[in-house]
């Protein structure tokens, strides 16, 4: 009896979130999928459903044979998708080597910190991943605008003269400050994580042995800290690909990214259809970097686990 | 490691926290400037404040928002507790793989797949949008992330004392509630500030799947960002970055407090058991 209800309950702590996750996580993709293979209707919702889960199998089989690819032959014919995925990717990647050199030193000098900084260090990268998106990158606003106090402190300092700007705001340099900025917390704590388990006698002993530091550092440090740098990247990489709000706010018109051309085609264009194509492609280039995230999230915890 | 920094560790530490900290501060000083120019200094002034709680739109969304946070979290602390203890205590189970990724997907997943994805989901069902939709939505992605830290919490202590209470015949929901949860307290407490925080800033999902009557300071804040900075926008971040930097700090000493007095328990506990052992 006992064991029966154990069982029970097991499988209620399990069905749960499972649930959970099922009917708001992976059901709204298959619906995305579905939409992105509908045409496009002046209504609301503004589509034509392709097909309805209630005719059943023959239902299904019609609906295959009616099955609308137009919406991605929009999206090779329209070269401006194309770009935008592109475009994300390359700027996605660029920051992402740009935290990685930022955020490597920073790690490396708090894992090197005496134990009792340790913990403020911690809290001071930490501190900043709590508080607001939206207000870190608004602050960049008022910091890079043409009459903001980069060149108010740029003038000041004779670097500029007093009737040149700087134009940085709404260009793709801006969006790599921002994407810099907002998540280099994400860069610095997997590195500060794998960075302060290193044994340091190994170092002692490389360096006693005639080896030179810098060498040191490429031949022990940095191989031993590579699941910090992988995680890190991921972390970084992943959702810059699909940013919007710093592209949106830093960028400019010329910066194409795909979170971006989404947004418009869904709240100004109102084409249901085709966003969903729009997001299911992004899905698909971003299936391998995400798998290969878990994976080594996986690997980290087993190891974790002994 | 054990060797101190060096003169270029101190350098880049001081570097990469004055380039995370700097723009935060400047937004913070200029949001009690007297003059609506947000670059130009004009005198020590907190009338922007003021200007806030007049902004009724502005207080309704803060309201709003504050709301959602707190259900959103509530509900996805139990959650992503729950998805916890199923990945890290039940070892293999039917479906295991497309569970962990439902809980590792959503960490990196961008905001605006989830949320295109939610309101069509909302959509098809004819679901009302408004305050339920947004709670349900930032449930949705905020348990994985009280999910993952509980998990590390749950990984790093002893199962046995788990398996020693229930050898001694406590049910395992009991067991749960004295043995379990104390331990990972503390990781439930900062999940449900990580829920908490994640919701409040959430801009985007909130936008894909609010509707009328629910818009969130977020929303509101980043309309009026698209026309320009002003001061009551800073003024407005100055105090969600307070109460951010509070909860956090507040937390973090309360935390550390526990580690230590439980630190203090078991040094008590061993000499206690040291003359049994002579």
């Amino acid at each position: 009896m006992a064991q029966h209800q154990d069982r029970n309950g097991r499988r209620l702590v399990i069905a749960v979130p499972y649930l959970w996750l099922l009917v708001f996580f992976l059901v709204p993709f298959l619906i995305v999928l579905k939409i992105s293979f509908s045409q496009i209707a002046v209504a609301m919702p503004p589509y034509t459903p392709t097909f309805s889960l209630g005719e059943g199998w023959n239902g299904l089989v019609a609906a295959f044979k009616e099955l609308s690819f137009d919406n991605y032959i929009w999206l090779t014919e329209d070269d401006l998708y194309i770009r935008s995925y592109l475009s994300s990717l390359w700027i996605a990647f660029v920051s992402t080597v740009i935290t990685l050199l930022v955020g490597y030193p920073v790690a490396y000098g708090m894992a090197r910190a005496p134990s009792h900084w340790r913990a403020t260090l911690l809290m001071l990268v930490i501190l900043p991943f709590w508080t607001s998106f939206l207000i870190r990158v608004y602050a960049w606003i008022g910091i890079l605008k043409p009459e903001g106090l980069l060149t108010v402190v740029l003038q000041t300092i004779g670097i500029l003269s007093p009737d040149e700007q700087v134009r940085v705001l709404n260009t793709t340099t801006a969006v790599y400050i921002g994407i810099v900025y907002s998540y280099l917390p994400f860069m610095v704590l997997p590195l500060y994580s794998a960075l302060e388990k290193l044994d340091g006698s190994l170092l002692e002993a490389a360096e006693d042995l005639g080896c030179h530091p810098l060498k040191a550092f490429w031949v022990i440090t940095f191989p031993l800290s590579l699941p910090g740098v992988i995680a890190g990247c991921f972390l970084v990489f992943i959702p810059a690909v699909g940013e919007f709000v710093i592209p949106d706010l830093l960028g400019g018109s010329e910066t194409l990214m795909i979170g971006k051309t989404l947004w418009a085609e869904f709240f100004s264009n109102r084409d249901w259809p085709v966003s969903s194509a729009v997001a299911v492609i992004l899905l698909l280039v971003l299936i391998l970097p995400i798998v290969l995230f878990q994976r080594a999230q996986q690997r980290a915890q087993e190891r974790e686990a002994g | 490691m054990n060797r101190g920094p060096s003169w270029f560790n101190i350098t880049s530490m001081v570097m990469g926290f004055a380039f995370l900290y700097l723009p935060i501060l400047i937004l913070i000083i200029f949001s009690f400037n007297e003059s609506r120019l947000v670059t130009v200094w004009a005198g020590f002034s907190t009338k922007w404040y003021g200007e806030l709680f007049r902004n009724e739109g502005l207080m309704d969304a803060a309201w709003v928002t504050a709301r959602v946070a707190f259900v959103s979290a509530s509900i996805a602390t139990v959650l992503g507790t729950l998805a916890a203890i199923t990945l890290v205590r039940f070892g293999r189970f039917h479906g295991r793989t497309l569970f962990s990724g439902m809980v590792y997907a959503p960490l990196v997943m961008p905001e605006v797949i989830t949320g295109l994805s939610l309101l069509l989901l909302f959509v098809a069902v004819n679901f009302d949008r408004g305050f339920w939709t947004v709670v349900i939505a930032h449930i949705t992605f905020s348990m994985c992330f009280v999910a993952v830290v509980v998990q590390s919490r749950l990984v790093s202590f002893d199962a046995s004392v788990e398996e020693a209470a229930m050898d001694l015949g406590c049910p395992p929901g009991k067991t749960f509630f004295v043995i379990t949860l104390p331990i990972i307290l503390p990781a439930v407490i900062s999940g449900w500030m990580l829920a908490f925080t994640l919701s409040l800033d959430d801009l985007v999902i909130a936008s894909f799947t609010t509707g009328p009557g629910a818009t969130t300071l977020p929303m509101k804040i980043y309309s009026q960002v698209r026309l320009g900075v002003t001061p009551e926008i800073n003024a407005v971040c100055t105090i969600l970055i307070a109460l951010v930097t509070i909860g956090v700090v507040t937390a973090s000493i309360v935390t550390k407090r526990q580690e230590i007095e439980r630190k203090r328990a078991e040094a008590a506990a061993v000499r206690a058991d040291e003359p049994q052992q002579v």
